[in-house]
Order: structure tokens, then C-alpha cells, then sequence
């Protein structure tokens, strides 16, 4: 592969609730026993990119954690790798990533050091499966200098929060409004752009002189009539993960036979680490229907049209129904819970109700397992 | 010389073996790759002890159908066996420039790779079986044994003493030292048995693999030890008190997955602590269907469950289509099974297909025509790779390995102790 991977994963968003208190969307559970950035590590290292820079800033630790190992997507090579990149102090420099072009120009001693002819930018908060050979075949067959890669918008989401392109019947974009009122096309930019690495070394210092420091804005608007940028549609899957309600519908799109096939059961695979946990354990009173369990849970009562990830655990006489349930969280004896999203190692006590009324409620705040009553830890 | 680091202690697992009486389930892979408990090989047992207690450089020693067991063990990287010096070595007999033989004994094949484990200097040598499904610390058991000052330390656990006939059995002292061996008494005089895990001061090693190296099918238990308590060598007995299980037997290895579906099971996955690692490439969620139910059972990643499933064990991305019915069975990683079946007390091996409507482990029991000593328990066993055709009924005490197709069905049916065999695997 002609092309070095940089992911942009510094992202958070006030609309994700609670949810970012712990960690970057990046590393967001995702479909039961992945998280966010699974996604585009694995299309990278399924299309043999072996260079891949991390870009994180905000609660960096639980994406570090995760990435503390290279090998489980195949990066732990004497050639390339997988490389993390936080905002640091220098001589000249004591700046927080102050946007996404900001990021990578900050970064751009490593950009210069490459010798890959190509770069691959691609933001981490995607789920998507995606050959990044053919995007970058088609960049070199339509003599792009920077292509976009463009999905159709998913269905019942809200176009005002994404980037809106218009193309020309060759793929040229004449249009790419970010954040529109009134939208002209249903097709979105996907976060993924290729460009060649001359070229982007080119645009991020000038942008840089001129203080600006989106990619976005200053760069594929900004330069979109002086410069060859085209669309690449791609098909399939793709969702964006920016709210409480896109995080809860990926994770319940996994439910869907066609997701759950094109991403389990079609290759290439998506990988993760791997956390070395015994398979699921069903006890007498388990009745569980239409759900996703992950490697660990033990469950002994309901769990309908929910997603359970690794580690969870479900007492006596409970019923969970319709909800994520991240890893590690433990609900007790005769708990219903409908309707919500569980906090990681979340103490859902005995008893206890917990009913998203108007929409998905988050269920975070107690870790105290201790508080159990006598005979039920 | 700096690059090679002294090793205290290397383990030598012996995983040669076939395990025939697991029958059809050992025909292509030799007993320690056996899945056990929805994920995991056997061998993944010994390998995680190892690494859990400190130990990271073991020596496989391979030779009847070692494929899979290469395969899982790969560079070792699961165990994160994966190291600069040391790490995990697969040792298959080789072609010397004066003899070549196979591995005609376990201690033989120890001898045979003496070289090895010279080169890592080691002070001690742990022996290994991969056999059992045990967690077991032998960093406790290697501090036995140089506080007993001994030159070897065998591994024994209390056995019922009616059961203690069927294994080797030692006599100790009251300070734990052994006296005398006992192999498969009639009249145990002792209920410690042999676990067949020993310790080594590797000079008391070396020195009797030497002297016996004109033994043939020279074995740990019928020469070595023997050998050494002969020349008076301290020997210790080093109780070991917790779950520790053969699976040599399909009953014996159909019931230890069983015992994992208690609801607090006395060998116990779930503990954070001492943790078991294997070489899983399937990570996804399994998915349970709408129509699924499924009850006291334990099911490996990336499954898809439509039917119903009680009291069994499933390994990863088995699928089990709408209107079938799993009771009391071991389904293996990859099998598909059809719509409308019935699998009773049924072992069903790796990427096994088997069609819609087939009932499996039906019927009244019968003793098995191909080997009663091996096929019993009432159980339908089949071997991995084979294939099932749709709408036959299949027996108890039954062994199936191959692709088979209706006309090896007459009536449609296999009865109970009856077996189709075929050579060759399904490509």
C-alpha cells in the first residue's frame, strides 16, 4: 500500500452526555465487543497500510489503554507501526490540537520522515468497512488532488450535523457545506480523505502561517475551486457516532441480520484486542431473545433486543430490555431496566428500575459493588 | 555470553500423545488440541500455568498429528509466549546424523531434546503433561522443592482410595518424602496418585537420561523415577489440593464440560485471577435470535443461536438453526447444525455440518460394535470435519467420522453402538 494512515480520534462532543466523562468517542464500545476505532484500524490494516499515526487528545487514557498493544491489528512490525500522538510541549509550541488540520501539522515532522507517496486521514468515531485501495485507485484515476469519500446519510439522522457534498457527474465536488440548515443532497463526507503526502505537507503550513486550523473549513472548502477534489461513494454500512442517539442506534443496528453478516461474517474481519474471557454463561431462568452477548456476561434472567458487552453480568428475576449494557456492568436481583444505556462497571442494585422515559436514558454513577445487600456478590 | 539468559526453570510439556480413547475426536489432532469448554485446547491449560506462574520458556514436544496443535500454538503469542529468549518452542522428533527415531517414551523424548534445554542452563525442569484441565501454580511447587532440597518433586493429588488402583501412587514419610511407588496397585497402600507433573534439578535429569538412553521406550514412571530412587535421590510428594481433571475418556471428558455449566462450577473461568489463554481468532458477540431459547449452557464468541439449547456447551461460531433442539451435548467450534434437529448427550467435533431434520443420540442404549471400551456412556460422537446428511436418525454409543451421505444411512438410520468411518477428509 502506497499510503500512510493518520486517524483522527482527539474528538468529543457535548452531545454524547456522560459518555465522553470516561473516554474519547474513539473508544466508544461498539456492536458488543468492539470499540470505535476497531473500525477504521481494521480497514486500514485489511487494505496492508502499515504506517498508522493515532491522533488523540481529549481522555486519551482509556483509547491509550486499549492501544497499549499494536499487535491484535496486526501493527507490531520493524516497518511502520502504530504510532500515538498527543499534543506535547516544545520550544516553539505549547498549543492543545487546536483542530483537525491543526493536529496533523503539529504532527508534520512525521509526515516529512514517511516515505509513502500517499496519506490516508480518516476520523475515528466511524463504524464502516471500507477497501482503502479502491478510493485511492479512483483518486489516482480521476487525478484528484484531495478525494473525499462519501456516504449516503443514514436513514433518520439528522443532516445538519454532517458535511453535505454536491459532485458533478464525474465525482467533482462543486459543493461541501459543513453543518447546513438547509441540505441539497443526502450524500455526507464519511470523515476519510486521501491526499498525496507532498501535497497535504503543502497545505497545512500555509494554513498554518494564515492561522487556520480546521481541515474542514480551511482546507476542503476553502481550496474546493482551486483544487481537484472529488467524491468517492462508497457503499455499504457507514454510521457516525457524535450523540447519545447515533451511539445507541449503531449499537442496535448490530441486531440487523445484514450489519451483523457484513461485518462478522464477511471478510475481511474486524479486529480488537483481545481480553482473554471465558465464553458466555447461561444459567437456569436465562431466557434471552433477539440480543447480542459478548465474551464473559453471565445472565440468568430476561434480556430482550439489548447489547450486552463483555463482562456483564445479569441476576436473579430481572428483565433488560432494549438496552446497551457496556462492560463489566453488573445488575442485580429483580432489576428492570428498559430503555437505557449502563455505564462500564456500572452497580445496577437489586430492586432497582431504571426506565428510559422520553427518549435513552444513561444509567452512570454508582461503582459501589459493596453496597450489595448480605449473600449476593 | 550476554544474549543468553539463564533460565531457572523451563517446563517441557509432552504433547505427543494420540489420547486414543477419545476416539474419533483424536483421528486428525492429537489429544492436547482437543476443544474443551467452548473455547478453549486442552493444551491451553498447562501453557497458561506456565506463563501464570512465571515460567517463559516451554518446549512442546510434538508428534502424532501435530497440525492443529502448531497452528494454535502458533509463536505463542496468546500466552505471550512470544519472547526474545525463551518463549514457547514446538519440538518434533528429528533426523540426527546417527539414528533417527520417533519418540518412543516420555522420557525418551525429553532425552531426545536434551540439547534444548541445555541451551538454556536451567536449574530445574518442569515435565508436563497435556493432558488434564487444572490450574495449578508451580511456582509454589518449585519452592517445595527447594525447600525439600530434592531432586525431583512429583505432583500428586488424594484420589478416593478405591479409585487409587487405576493410577500411579506414591508412599510418603510424614515430611512428604517418597519412599515408595506404587504403579496401578490392586491393593493401594496410598491414595496419593501421580499427576504426572514433575520437577527436575536438571543435574539429576541429565544424569538419568544418560544412564538410561539404552532403555527402550524409556518412560518417566515405569524408569526414571524408579532409576533415581534406586540411587537414593531425595524425592518429594507435592500435594496439590484443588480441581484437577483427566479428560482421557469420552465420558470423563464429556462430563468435565458439563461440570462448567453449574452455576458455580468448582473449576471456575470466571475468576479475574489466574486467567486461561487461548488462540481465538473469533471475537464477535454471538447473536440469540428472537426464537432462541437457551438455558444452562455455555456458549463461545460469535455464535448464532435460532434454536434451542439446554444443559450443553458450544464453541465459537456454531450456528444452531430455528427448531432445533440441543440437550445435554458438546457442539465444537464451527458446526452447523440444520433446522429440526434433535441432538441429545451428543460430542460434536470442529466444522461438522449436519443437515435439517437429523436426530442425533436417539433411541435406546446399545453397546458399540467398534469398541465398547471407548464408544459408551450413551453418547453419539462425531468426529470433526464429517458431515451429516438431513432427515437421519443417529444412536447412542455411535461414532461418525467423514462425509457421510444418505446411503451410508440405511432405513436412515444408524442405530445405537453402530459407526461409519471414512477416510480421507472433507475438502
Amino acid at each position: 500500500m502506497k499510503a500512510l494512515g493518520i486517524i483522527l480520534a482527539g474528538g468529543n462532543s457535548s452531545r454524547m452526555q456522560q459518555l465522553t466523562d470516561k473516554r474519547a468517542i474513539a473508544a466508544m464500545p461498539i456492536g458488543g465487543s468492539y470499540r470505535c476505532i476497531d473500525f477504521v484500524l481494521s480497514n486500514m490494516t485489511n487494505s496492508h497500510i502499515q504506517t498508522v499515526a493515532v491522533l488523540s487528545q481529549y481522555n486519551a487514557r482509556s483509547l491509550n489503554e486499549h492501544l497499549n498493544s499494536s499487535k491484535w491489528w496486526n501493527f507490531g512490525r520493524k516497518q511502520g507501526g502504530l504510532f500515538l500522538f498527543t499534543p506535547t510541549v516544545t520550544t516553539n509550541n505549547s498549543w492543545w490540537y487546536r483542530g483537525t488540520a491543526d493536529a496533523i501539522w503539529q504532527n508534520i515532522d512525521f509526515l516529512k520522515k514517511r516515505h509513502e507517496p500517499y496519506v490516508i486521514i480518516a476520523s475515528g468515531d466511524c463504524v464502516y468497512k471500507l477497501d482503502f485501495n479502491k478510493v485511492l485507485d479512483y483518486h489516482i484515476a480521476k487525478q484528484a488532488d484531495i478525494t473525499v469519500v462519501c456516504a449516503k446519510l443514514p436513514e433518520g439522522d439528522d443532516i445538519n450535523r454532517y458535511g453535505v457534498v454536491e459532485m458533478d457527474r464525474d465525482g467533482r465536488i462543486l459543493e461541501f457545506e459543513e453543518k447546513p440548515m438547509v441540505a441539497k443532497s443526502d450524500i455526507v463526507s464519511a470523515g476519510v480523505y486521501v491526499i498525496r503526502r507532498r501535497a497535504l505537507i503543502d497545505l497545512l503550513e500555509e494554513c498554518n502561517r494564515e492561522g487556520r486550523y480546521n481541515f474542514v473549513t480551511d482546507i476542503l472548502i476553502r481550496y474546493k475551486s482551486m483544487k481537484r477534489i472529488y467524491g468517492y461513494r462508497m457503499e455499504g454500512y457507514w454510521a457516525n457516532i457524535a450523540d447519545v442517539d447515533s451511539y445507541f442506534k449503531a449499537n442496535m443496528d448490530f441486531l440487523r441480520k445484514d450489519v451483523r453478516d457484513s461485518f462478522f461474517h464477511t471478510e475481511p474481519g474486524v479486529f480488537s484486542k483481545t481480553h482473554d474471557l471465558p465464553p458466555a454463561k447461561y444459567n437456569s431462568g436465562s431466557r434471552v431473545s433477539n440480543s447480542l452477548i459478548a465474551g464473559g456476561c453471565i445472565i440468568n434472567s430476561t434480556v430482550e433486543n439489548s447489547v450486552l458487552f463483555k463482562k456483564a453480568f445479569v441476576g436473579n428475576n430481572s428483565v433488560v430490555k432494549n438496552c446497551v449494557i457496556l462492560n463489566g456492568a453488573y445488575i442485580g436481583d429483580n432489576v428492570h431496566v428498559e430503555n437505557c444505556i449502563v455505564e462500564s462497571h456500572e452497580t445496577l442494585l437489586s430492586g432497582s428500575t431504571y426506565i428510559g422515559e422520553n427518549g435513552i436514558r444513561i444509567v452512570t454513577g454508582n461503582k459501589n459493588r459493596y453496597d450489595m445487600p448480605v449473600g449476593e456478590v | 555470553m550476554i544474549g543468553m539468559i539463564r533460565k531457572e526453570m523451563i517446563a517441557m510439556l509432552l504433547a505427543g500423545g494420540q489420547g486414543s480413547r477419545l476416539g474419533v475426536l483424536t483421528s486428525d489432532v492429537a489429544k492436547p488440541a482437543v476443544s474443551f469448554g467452548g473455547k478453549y485446547r486442552i493444551i491451553d491449560f498447562p501453557l497458561s500455568n506456565c506463563i501464570n506462574s512465571g515460567i517463559d520458556t516451554v518446549g512442546v514436544l510434538t508428534q502424532y498429528q501435530p497440525l492443529v496443535l502448531n497452528s494454535h500454538i502458533g509463536i505463542g503469542i496468546p500466552w505471550d509466549l512470544d519472547r526474545n529468549n525463551g518463549g514457547v518452542t514446538v519440538l518434533p522428533p528429528y533426523e540426527k546424523s546417527d539414528t533417527s527415531e520417533w519418540y518412543s517414551g516420555t522420557a525418551n523424548a525429553i532425552f531426545q531434546n536434551i540439547k534444548y534445554m541445555e541451551n538454556y542452563n536451567p536449574e530445574y525442569v518442569l515435565i508436563l503433561s497435556g493432558d488434564h484441565i487444572y490450574k495449578m501454580d508451580y511456582e509454589a511447587m518449585l519452592d517445595f522443592h527447594k525447600a525439600k532440597g530434592a531432586d525431583v518433586t512429583i505432583a500428586v493429588i488424594p484420589v478416593p482410595i478405591e479409585e487409587a488402583s487405576r493410577f500411579g501412587v506414591v508412599i510418603t514419610d510424614d515430611e512428604k518424602r517418597i519412599s515408595e511407588f506404587e504403579e496401578k496397585p490392586p491393593q493401594p497402600r496410598s491414595n496419593l496418585a501421580s499427576m504426572g507433573i514433575y520437577i527436575f534439578s536438571w543435574k539429576a535429569l541429565k544424569e538419568s537420561l544418560l544412564a538410561l538412553k539404552d532403555q527402550s521406550n524409556c518412560d518417566f514412571g515405569k524408569h526414571v523415577l524408579p532409576y533415581l530412587h534406586e540411587k537414593g535421590s531425595p524425592m518429594y510428594a507435592y500435594e496439590f489440593n484443588s480441581y484437577w481433571k483427566d479428560v482421557g475418556t469420552l465420558g470423563s471428558y464429556w462430563e468435565a464440560n458439563m461440570e462448567l455449566i453449574d452455576l458455580i462450577p468448582e473449576f471456575n473461568l470466571y475468576e479475574e485471577f489466574w486467567k486461561i489463554y487461548t488462540n481465538q481468532n473469533i471475537i464477535e458477540p454471538q447473536f440469540v435470535a428472537g426464537s432462541a431459547v437457551v438455558e444452562k449452557a455455555i456458549i463461545g464468541a460469535g455464535a448464532q443461536i435460532y434454536g434451542e439449547v439446554y444443559n450443553s456447551v458450544l464453541g465459537a461460531g456454531v450456528v444452531i438453526e430455528e427448531g432445533t433442539v440441543i440437550r445435554d451435548s458438546i457442539i465444537m467450534e464451527g458446526v452447523t447444525i440444520g433446522k429440526n434437529c434433535v441432538i441429545d448427550k451428543s460430542i460434536i467435533a470442529e466444522n461438522t455440518v449436519v443437515g435439517e431434520g437429523t436426530g442425533i443420540g436417539q433411541g435406546e442404549e446399545a453397546p458399540s460394535k467398534l469398541n465398547s471400551s471407548i464408544y459408551g456412556f450413551g453418547l453419539a460422537v462425531i468426529g470433526e470435519n464429517s458431515t451429516i446428511p438431513a432427515h437421519v436418525t443417529i444412536g447412542k454409543n455411535t461414532a461418525i467420522k467423514g462425509e457421510t451421505s444418505d446411503a451410508d444411512y440405511p432405513d436412515g438410520q444408524l442405530a445405537s453402538g453402530g459407526y461409519i468411518i471414512k477416510a480421507g477428509d472433507r475438502l
